[in-house]
């Protein structure tokens, strides 16, 4: 499990790659060269950090005529999701606005 | 079909509130005040109603009311569909109220994960947002 972690954290400690794996996390699958126009960095680049992000399975690629289209994974990350832990805060966050509200309610 | 009760996973928070039952039930089952505690919504507090949790971060949570028993328990299931098996979510909250001399003690149980269940409440946004800020705090030490 630590070998994960650390393939993953390594992946991601790279800004221009995190900023790329960001990208196709929020606006979905793209192709390199739109990944290129607002990456800031050369397109052998790009494919080198996407080839970087595929090898951690943080990416997967498909291929369409010419172009190759990138996609993020995100159950890759799913190793450093502890799910009960996670919701167990999200409960206590929700529970503590739950206290506010009630307060406010007396007011 | 498997069975996957063994693996089914619970959560539960506990906490004593210092206002009555009734006052804590109205928070928990009125459409404006659910709103301001836990996320936008179209509850009603009828047994078979239908409805839709909004999350912040654009997540849409299926809830079905499961039990409406006034003032001391109220149950509805809380499902995240999504195309990526690992973060789908099938799952019961069920909240519990016990009147106490000084007001409520308010008990939540969510349970009944899928066994390969990792994360899975706020979809790939959330999950992500809280994934990079648990990365910069392992570079901040290293």
């Amino acid at each position: 499990m630590p070998k994960v972690h650390d393939i993953l954290f390594r992946t991601l400690a790279d800004p221009t790659r995190r900023a790329l794996f960001e990208r196709l996390c929020q606006e979905g699958e793209q192709t390199v060269g739109a990944l290129t126009a607002r990456a800031g960095v050369s397109q052998p680049a790009v494919s080198k950090h996407l080839a970087a992000l595929k090898q951690a399975g943080l990416v997967r690629d498909r291929h369409e005529g010419r172009e190759t289209r990138y996609a993020a994974q995100l159950s890759a990350l799913a190793p450093l999701m502890d799910w009960t832990k996670q919701m167990t805060g999200f409960w206590e966050k929700r529970f503590d606005a739950l206290e506010d509200l009630l307060k406010r309610m007396d007011q | 079909m498997n069975d996957v009760s063994s693996d089914t996973r619970t959560v539960v928070i506990e906490r004593e509130f210092s206002h009555a039952p009734d006052k804590l039930w109205r928070a928990l089952t009125q459409p404006h005040l659910i709103e301001e505690w836990l996320m936008k919504n179209d509850f009603s507090p009828v047994v078979g109603h239908r409805f839709n949790l909004r999350g912040e971060w654009g997540g849409v949570l299926d809830c079905e009311v499961l039990v409406i028993e006034p003032n001391k328990t109220l149950s509805y299931t809380w499902d995240f569909a999504h195309e990526d098996a690992a973060f789908n979510l099938k799952s019961v909250v069920t909240f519990t109220l016990i009147p106490t001399r000084a007001g409520t003690h308010l008990r939540m149980e969510q349970s009944g994960f899928q066994p390969n269940q990792k994360q899975a409440l706020g979809g790939a946004k959330h999950g992500w947002q809280q994934f990079i800020s648990k990365l910069e705090q392992v570079l901040e030490r290293s």
